[in-house]
């Protein structure tokens, strides 16, 4: 696995097997991660149940009793192997509010110590980059985003929350995400959208996924409150 | 045409075989513990596999139907009446208007699984009924059933098949307490020190008593890690053995996260994830590792079981 082109393909049990690529958190490697995740959703494969791409590798979940195995694994060899273009993420950005800092941001005072500068300049700087969604999981609709600035990568809480609040916008070191629960959480917690990241009874669930771009903008308080962000039409409206 | 809930029960959930293709969006699968009894009970009354049924957990609830319907009740070994006259599991029976379901003891197994013919009618959500109870997502309002719920049962005539004779016997061997459960090795053996494998099968591992439908934490011989206790995140599947840092391992069940950040060191066989669904707090696991071919023949023997119940012609 020295070389760009590496993978190699696991057993996990006798009803998943799992692509890897490159052992480390990389936009490259993860483009080809989902990439390939998509080509193998896309074979429609007899057997397979769900197709899951993480940071760097691929979970293909089957029924072994109503899969050609040999098969399988020559396609997931096939696509594997395959060059993947290099004009990737040419979608535009989803853009997500957020309003920062005081009661929905309880840690930012803490980040904008551990970056030895203002609140101000924390806000400025995560919202001044466009991240990649690199996985999702955790729960419905988490979406792991990166790569955060190095200057505001404060590692998680040593001892997490018991209770985070929906739409809360967190830092995990170089990972940024929304809570799209209320569920606990270990993240230093920045800042909250009024955009649900998931609802099961919209039309589109979910506002994200593997491979999507975003972009983050700050709201203030008045804004958050009032704030028109149709949560029951797909989030397909929030893009820009 | 409804079910109404006088009692609940410990843990009584609504599932179907779980909420497949959407583990790339962070959904977890959820489904029956027991995968092969919630097929059995659902066979037993015509119904198809997928069809929604009660998943009764240690203590079972008390249950009035409105109507007649043909159940069975498949899984764990509860004593049963109806009405106050006893009924027997693993076989199909009828229940009147007005009549009334009782759970008594227990004697072998931890969970239990109600079919009625038609199902549980409630509206699929993401495309499934199963229960999730962390993200409170699907079933009934997303949560266990609590007394006085009522829940829509499914029209019996679209029940695709006639009713199963009785079984003499539960098509999963009940565990007394102690179970032998065969796994796969890895995917991520390569994390752990060269005799993890050998620990790992060296004595039996306790279901601890903070154990759920998530998964069981167990505690036993201890399973040293080489490249430490932190991988890049990557998917979890059913029956994965994932170890932490404290080197205790825990086996992820039916409402597992859909991806963890731990290594995995080996993978419950699918034939034995359905005994492993029958442990509670307390019981004991011995692990053995076993090889594909192996694991293969008893889901195939498993699969054939089911199957000759299900086509029956009666």
């Amino acid at each position: 696995m020295t070389d760009a082109g590496g993978f190699r393909i696991v057993a996990a049990g006798d009803s998943a097997l799992v692509v890897e690529f490159e052992e480390r958190i990389d936009p490259v490697v993860n483009a080809r991660t989902v990439a390939f995740a998509d080509a193998v959703q896309a074979a429609t494969l007899s057997g397979v149940r769900d197709v899951v791409p993480s940071y760097r590798s691929v979970a293909i979940y089957f029924d072994p009793l109503r899969t050609a195995y040999d098969a399988l694994v020559t396609t997931l060899e096939t696509e594997a192997s395959r060059q993947v273009p290099e004009t990737q993420g040419s979608a535009a950005p989803i853009r997500i509010p957020v309003c920062y800092g005081g009661e929905f941001g309880p840690d930012l005072p803490q980040v904008a110590a551990f970056a030895k500068t203002t609140e101000d300049e924390v806000v400025r700087i995560h919202a001044s980059a466009t991240y990649r969604v690199f996985m999702v999981g955790f729960v419905a609709g988490f979406a792991y985003l990166g790569i955060v600035d190095e200057r505001i990568a404060m590692p998680r809480h040593s001892t997490p929350r018991l209770r985070v609040p929906l739409g809360t916008v967190g830092i995990a070191g170089v990972q940024t995400g929304i809570y799209p629960a209320e569920t606990p959480g270990g993240w230093q917690l920045i800042g909250r959208t009024p955009v649900k990241p998931f609802d099961a009874s919209r039309a589109e669930p979910f506002l994200m996924k593997a491979g999507d771009a975003v972009q983050f903008y700050a709201i203030d308080r008045s804004e958050f409150d009032n704030s028109e962000f149709d949560n029951h039409q797909s989030p397909i409206t929030n893009r820009q | 045409m409804n079910l109404r809930v006088i009692k609940a029960g410990m843990l009584t959930t609504v599932q179907d075989r779980g909420r497949w293709g959407l583990q790339s969006r962070g959904v977890p699968v959820a489904g029956p513990m027991d995968p092969v009894s919630h097929r059995l009970a659902n066979a037993l009354v015509g119904n198809h596999a997928d069809a929604a049924a009660l998943e009764i957990t240690l203590l079972g609830p008390e249950l009035e139907f409105e109507v007649e319907r043909v159940i069975a009740v498949a899984g764990a070994d509860f004593d049963m009446t109806l009405d106050n006259k006893p009924v027997v599991m693993n076989a199909p029976f009828i229940v009147s208007a007005e009549s009334r379901l009782r759970f008594g003891a227990r004697r072998l197994g931890a969970r239990a699984y109600l079919a009625i013919a038609g199902g549980i009618a409630i509206p699929p959500t993401l495309g499934s009924r199963a229960t999730h109870l962390i993200s409170a997502l699907g079933g009934f309002e997303g949560r266990a059933l609590r007394a006085g719920d009522v829940l829509p049962l499914g029209d019996p005539a679209h029940a695709p098949r006639r009713t199963a004779p009785a079984l003499t016997e539960s098509l999963v061997p009940l565990p007394d307490r102690h179970a032998r459960i065969r796994v796969l090795p890895g995917p991520q053996l390569d994390y752990f020190e060269p005799g993890a494998l050998d620990l790992l099968q060296s004595e039996p591992y306790v279901v601890g008593q903070n154990s759920d439908r998530m998964g069981f934490r167990l505690s036993g011989p201890r399973l040293p890690h080489a490249r430490g206790a932190d991988i890049i995140s990557d998917a979890t599947p059913l029956g994965v053995l994932q170890v932490p840092a404290s080197g205790q391992p825990i086996l992820l069940m039916a409402d597992r996260q859909t991806s963890g950040g731990y290594p995995k060191i080996a993978t419950v066989i699918s034939a034995d994830i359905s005994v492993a669904g029958q442990l509670g707090p307390g019981d004991t696991i011995q692990f053995a590792v076993c090889d594909m071919r192996e694991a293969m023949a008893a889901l195939i023997a498993q699969e054939r079981a089911l199957m000759a119940i299900e086509t029956l012609d009666t």
